[in-house]
């Protein structure tokens, strides 16, 4: 358990990447089998067993400790699982006072610091009853950083950045495999995953995948450039719309018991079934789609806004399964009855594909239709104007186009020379510069990200209000530019932000590009953006030139017009 | 019959006033007698007419202020008794940082232990608290909350160590007030066998040299200064704490940054200062240290001088002792206070 809770601990902290993954690999080399398999279950949110409840935590650590300290503590940490590891009473705080009146706090002398293992193995076996005891017994034998490690992982909250996919990649790196390989195999395997070790440790052969719905990594698509359509013919490649919602995987199977499998996959294969019950009792086929996740109401697909609000939601209620459909559209086949069929090119897929959604004939299933389109300039028109060539008024939910070769495999990751998105163009807004806040990681010494504000009209005239907060978009010479214009510029420091000059005869103009826009009533100025980044530096344009809020305002106007283009409409 | 504690000490804007010694402890403003704890520039300050403190205390205030930061100072021993107006005071070890001292004043047979700030810890960098039995004891609370139990500074130095061997490229920045935590850092990590030179911030220079001078072995030290960046692959780079996240930060290939503190203990604390690797090492006591000191004074009162009091005070009535809150201002601006917009001021202009 202490291996573990070091590694949670590290991982907490730790911002990078590639720095998560070392301290990964390096925890799965030096850890034994079976700690090391709970723990990348533990990670992967694959270990079964009932959790603890927050009142049980309080319950415990109130019989152990004054509860007006404990509240006072509770009150400074704010986590109660961290103010439970730091509160419970050490071992030797019984000893130094023999003869001390008998106090509140006490601690049973540990008897034996449980590993990972021992803790998952006993928290699927034992009963409700007996549960707040052996947690109690944990918390004795624990350090600090192990009882914090505990408590997080029997109350689910983990959280510590790593995907499933990082701690698969890590497993990969260990034995030099490729992470897809593992990703492949990953669900017919079982914590403690002593076969998978044995194998990317070269110690025993592969496991074979019993799993009868696997994840497949995903193929993803390659911005295209402008000298692109100068090189490829244009009767080489099909076209869809590019949905604006969640890139989903849906695998559905029988397994040798006879037993259906249904499994909804993330794009990082994330095991993500449990939220979407309502697109789960869909999936009666045996097979994989690839496709995209859209909230549809009454027919009417909804915007990403909308779609935001049925995310990472703990519980899945009715109510939330009500309001927020949940639609799969389509737009490939990477299995079915058994049959790979990745390695067959796009047009044959496609054709099994649609004949198999008709087969599936479920409501809440359908097809991402093509568009049509005999040259470039025929699939601008329609990029420009989805609506024209037939999306109707789901165009508000296509933000562009894919395209891709007819004859191309579906190979995982982003392989170059098959598939590419067309963004829509992006809006742009001239803002200026209001605030500048550290950024994390590689960027902490940096003022990198940007609030910034339009004109409007207030009491006492035009005044710039807030609107937007970018943290990307400009290279690594523009953020150091950036940099020293907050540096040079401030005149109010908040802890890590600093306010800078602004005002209709100084400030910093940024060329602000976003993807859309809602209503929101958390920000001051009733906007919120979406996606917003630096698109350019105007070092040249005078701050009292930058856009108003009234330009937001039209464009708010207008998608709201294209989203709802059936209700209130003025005639 | 015995004196009462308010005859002994009281409280005035300046700070803690001894009236029948006429002196003041560790005063906040400019006094015409002042017996100085330790070094930190919260207890420490300039402008007395005279100071009576431990030769190294001296020694840091002249660091830092000048030499003529008063107008006369006296140098006193650790454990030697003197006598001052009606009263008579010692000067016993706090184990804080290099120099620090707690004050025993006795008249009448009552007898006032102020502790300035202290820890309980072994420290190679300072002489080791002394517990001295007393009537009243008046005692900081930087870390007076359960929750704060440090773990083995060893431990914590060993983590360090290990992110440097997994880490051999970046450089480790450790974080770290430049009166006592730098020289105990490195002390701890000497200890644990790390040889390696130990690159300073130019605002730790002249109190490490100071510590040198005193004898403490802290090896190799050399400055940051304008060596080239190839120099800090892999290296231990000790600074202030504010400069973890400034400017000056750039010259080392991706950093990690460490703070060194007793503040991260509290992930949330640690996460909101960017840190990524908290080292729970201080130089305070924790609340264990805090409480265990308390009852082995043998205090029947207990005065809270600065930090969590509330929780202090209400343990302390909770085992029979009296005890009150004093709500003092102006203490802890320096060690393990929070950094201010202030110090990162100072560190910024003083970044070369």
């Amino acid at each position: 358990m202490n291996r573990f809770a070091a590694l949670l601990d590290r991982l907490a902290y730790e911002p990078r990447r590639n720095a998560k993954l070392r301290l990964l690999v390096d925890y799965f080399r030096h850890t034994p089998d079976p700690d090391r398999g709970y723990a990348l279950a533990a990670m992967t949110d694959a270990l079964m067993f009932q959790g603890a409840k927050p009142g049980l935590i309080r319950g415990l650590v109130e019989e152990r400790v004054d509860p007006v300290l404990f509240r006072m503590s509770y009150h400074y940490v704010g986590d109660l699982a961290e103010t439970t590891a730091l509160i419970w009473p050490a071992p030797q705080e019984v000893s130094s006072t023999p003869d001390a009146p008998p106090r509140p706090g006490h601690n049973n002398p540990p008897t034996h610091v449980p590993t990972l293992g021992e803790v998952v193995e006993a928290l699927s076996s034992t009963g409700k009853s007996e549960l707040p005891a052996r947690i109690a017994g944990w918390l004795d034998a624990l350090d600090e950083t192990g009882r914090w490690a505990l408590l997080k992982l029997i109350t689910r909250e983990l959280r510590v950045g790593v995907s499933a996919r990082l701690a698969k990649t890590a497993v990969a790196q260990l034995g030099g495999v490729d992470a897809d390989e593992v990703e492949l195999l990953w669900h017919g395997l079982e914590a403690p995953y002593e076969n998978l070790f044995a194998w990317v440790e070269g110690r025993g052969p592969k496991p074979e995948s019993k799993n009868p719905a696997p994840f497949r990594p995903p193929m993803l698509a390659h911005p295209i450039e402008d000298e692109d359509f100068g090189k490829f013919t244009a009767t080489d490649f099909v076209a869809e719309w590019k949905w604006d919602g969640i890139r989903l995987q849906a695998a559905a199977g029988r397994a040798p018991d006879g037993r259906m499998v249904r499994r909804i996959y993330s794009r990082t294969g994330d095991d993500v079934s449990r939220a979407f019950p309502d697109l789960v009792e869909a999936l009666d086929f045996d097979g994989a789609l690839d496709g995209e996740l859209l909230i549809v109401r009454d027919g009417l697909v909804q915007s990403f806004n909308v779609l935001q609000q049925r995310l990472n939601r703990k519980s899945v209620t009715a109510k939330l399964l009500t309001e927020f459909p949940a639609h799969f559209r389509v737009y490939d086949l990477l299995a079915e009855g058994g049959e790979d069929l990745r390695d067959l090119p796009f047009l044959q897929r496609r054709q099994r594909l649609e004949v198999l959604v008709s087969r599936i004939a479920h409501p809440r299933i359908d097809l991402s239709p093509m568009v049509s389109f005999a040259s470039w300039e025929a699939l601008a028109a329609a990029r420009a104007n989805p609506a024209s060539v037939g999306a109707g008024p789901d165009a508000e939910a296509i933000e562009g186009c894919m395209i891709k070769r007819a004859d191309s495999p579906y190979l995982p990751g982003r392989p170059k020379g098959y598939w590419y998105k067309w963004k829509r163009d992006p809006y742009l807004v001239d803002a200026v510069m209001m605030y500048g806040q550290r950024g994390h990681g590689k960027r902490s010494s940096f003022y990198s990200d940007y609030t910034f504000g339009v004109w409007r009209t207030g009491p006492e005239g035009d005044e710039l209000v807030p609107v937007g907060k970018a943290y990307h978009g400009f290279t690594d010479e523009e953020l150091a530019q950036l940099d020293r214009y907050v540096r040079n510029h401030t005149v109010n420091r908040f802890g890590p932000v600093r306010e800078v000059e602004y005002g209709k005869d100084r400030g910093l103009v940024l060329e602000v590009a976003f993807e859309g826009l809602q209503r929101s009533t958390r920000h001051k100025s009733g906007v919120a953006m979406r996606f917003p980044r630096i698109n350019r530096i105007r070092w040249d344009k005078p701050a009292a030139e930058a856009d108003r809020i009234e330009t937001l305002e039209r464009i708010l106007a207008r998608g709201e017009e294209e989203t709802y283009p059936l209700e209130d409409r003025e005639t | 019959m015995a004196l009462r504690s308010t005859d002994i000490l009281t409280q005035t804007p300046q700070g803690l006033y001894c009236p029948l010694g006429d002196f003041h402890i560790d005063p906040v403003r400019p006094v015409t007698r002042a017996l100085i704890t330790h070094g930190h520039s919260d207890h420490a300050r300039a402008g007395h007419a005279a100071v009576l403190a431990t030769r190294e205390t001296l020694r840091i205030m002249a660091v830092r202020y000048g030499e003529d930061f008063a107008d006369t100072t006296e140098e006193v021993e650790l454990g030697e008794p003197m006598r001052i107006g009606s009263v008579s005071v010692r000067f016993a070890p706090a184990g804080h940082v290099l120099g620090s001292a707690q004050i025993v004043i006795e008249a009448g047979g009552t007898r006032v232990v102020v502790s300035g700030d202290y820890k309980r810890t072994e420290d190679p960098t300072c002489t080791p608290f002394e517990v001295v039995p007393c009537d009243v004891f008046i005692t900081e609370a930087t870390f007076g909350l359960p929750v704060f139990r440090h773990p083995p500074a060893r431990e914590e130095v060993r983590k360090l160590l290990n992110s440097v061997s997994l880490f051999s490229e970046r450089t480790h920045m450790v974080g770290a007030y430049p009166l006592g935590k730098a020289q105990h850092v490195i002390a701890l990590l000497r200890e644990e066998g790390y040889d390696a030179p130990i690159y300073l911030h130019g605002a730790m220079e002249r109190l490490t040299y100071l510590y040198k001078s005193e004898g403490v072995s802290l090896g190799e030290t050399p400055l940051v200064g304008d060596l080239p960046r190839t120099e800090f692959a892999g290296a231990i780079v000790l600074c202030p704490p504010s400069s973890l996240q400034d400017r000056w930060s750039r010259r080392f290939p991706d950093p990690v940054s460490a703070f060194a503190s007793g503040w991260m203990r509290v992930r949330a604390r640690a996460r909101q200062k960017g840190v990524e690797l908290p080292l729970v090492i201080s130089d305070h006591a924790d609340w264990d240290d805090l409480c265990r000191t308390i009852r082995e004074t043998g205090a029947g009162e207990v005065w809270v001088t600065h930090g969590q009091e509330d929780a202090l005070v209400h343990w302390c009535l909770q085992q029979g002792i009296k005890a009150r809150p004093l709500h003092m201002l102006g203490y802890g601006d320096e060690g393990e206070a929070e950094d201010t917009a202030q110090a990162a001021e100072t560190s910024e202009a003083g970044a070369s």
